[in-house]
């Protein structure tokens, strides 16, 4: 599977997580007060360098996960263009790629434990108010364990299809397929309870 | 309890693989990602409660980094994006799908599903992502809805998909859809 994360380690992996995302948080609350294109044309070139400080290859694997956001750049120019007000429409794009360049280097640089850890710490207060966010620890390696299993398993149900017809496969795989989910689920509870389970109020948990 | 834990995790899995899987494209022309019928398909067959909670699980590893939505975008850059209300509307679709099918009781499991899906992964998910559409923008809510309208026929279509799942399902799995009333029997073999 691909990855969103940099290819090579740089600084800013040492840095803690959620000076990060505070950071982000921050940078972006101000970008949407602020009006002035000057502000905004020097986010975007502090982004960029962001980006090229690294080296080439981390800016390269930068710009690979910008690419999506052309068709939408270029919609939003012609959508502006067409209405007139070209102002305006250059700051909301500009805006827009400054974000999304930078939520996409916090990503980047930051390994999952980290941001797991960061989302613990925030979700602690929601669990002394009683919200069961302790099953998130159960939740998320399940998914993470499951999601390739099961793009897998659509692989092998599409190459059974393909040995018996020469139609496309599509959306007849998916019935097969969530009745397999539904039954590991089944399985993966039974399992999770035979091993004391995920369960009980947080504080029983040494 | 544990039970429905891994329902809602293998229900964001499915979520997931159903935006990966190339086979699983709807293609007229222009490829069609099946993640939305994820979506809706959590809400009508956990209900409102537990596929809100496996969207939103899903969209929590979006936010950690991994590449999951249809695609292979992820990242914290997805909620800055001009979909973002989309992707923030999955939950949200998912819940009003199950309050859906909770709710109005008809006869056939399928075509509650899928009216469901209608409501919920249409009506709801529409009014949240060009309501984001709109904000990062700068548009209108009304601009906004008319740029994201060339996407609904082709999520009519796996509204009914859904619809037409869910039949299926309720016929080899009643057990598995709780909201589902069956007709007449007996149906105290439940696990």
């Amino acid at each position: 599977m691909i990855s969103l994360t940099s290819p090579v380690k740089t600084r800013a992996h040492h840095w803690p997580a959620g000076l990060k995302l505070a950071g982000l948080c921050l940078a972006s609350t101000g970008l949407f007060l602020t009006g002035s294109m000057v502000v905004h044309v020097t986010a975007l070139l502090l982004v960029l360098a962001l980006y090229a400080a690294p080296g080439t290859a981390f800016f390269r694997a930068g710009m690979c996960g910008m690419r999506v956001v052309v068709p939408f750049v270029l919609i939003l120019l012609v959508w502006h263009g067409v209405t007139g007000d070209w102002q305006s429409g250059a700051l909301i794009t500009l805006r827009m790629v400054t974000l999304i360049g930078l939520a996409n280097l916090v990503t980047m640089t930051t390994g999952l434990e980290d941001l797991v850890e960061v989302l613990q710490h925030l979700t602690a207060p929601l669990g002394r108010l009683g919200l069961p966010v302790h099953l998130l620890d159960t939740a998320i390696p399940l998914v993470i364990r499951f999601t390739p299993v099961i793009v897998e398993r659509a692989g092998t149900l599409a190459e059974a299809w393909r040995a018996r017809s020469c139609r496309r496969p599509g959306w007849r795989l998916i019935l097969p397929l969530t009745l397999q989910a539904l039954d590991d689920a089944d399985h993966v509870g039974e399992a999770l309870r035979a091993r004391g389970g995920p369960l009980g109020s947080p504080q029983q948990e040494p | 309890m544990e039970r429905n834990i891994a329902q809602i995790a293998l229900f964001a899995a499915m979520i997931a693989a159903l935006g990966l899987v190339p086979q699983i494209t709807l293609g007229f022309g222009v490829p069609i990602t099946a993640q939305t019928l994820g979506v809706m398909l959590a809400g009508a067959v956990l209900g409102a409660r537990r596929g809100a909670a496996a969207a939103g699980l899903f969209l929590l590893l979006v936010a950690l980094g991994l590449p999951l939505l249809a695609g292979g975008r992820g990242g914290l850059g997805v909620f800055v994006s001009p979909t973002a209300g989309f992707a923030l509307g999955f939950p949200v679709a998912a819940f009003a799908t199950g309050l859906f099918v909770e709710h109005v009781r008809l006869h056939s499991a399928g075509l509650a599903a899928g009216l469901g899906a209608v409501f919920g992964g249409i009506l709801v998910l529409y009014l949240l992502g060009a309501s984001g559409l709109a904000l990062v923008s700068g548009k209108s809510l009304i601009e906004a809805f008319r740029l994201v309208a060339v996407f609904i026929p082709g999520d009519l279509l796996k509204a009914a998909i859904t619809g037409m799942l869910v039949q299926a399902l309720a016929r080899v799995r009643p057990q598995m859809l709780a909201w589902h009333r069956v007709p007449a029997g007996p149906r105290d073999f439940r696990l």
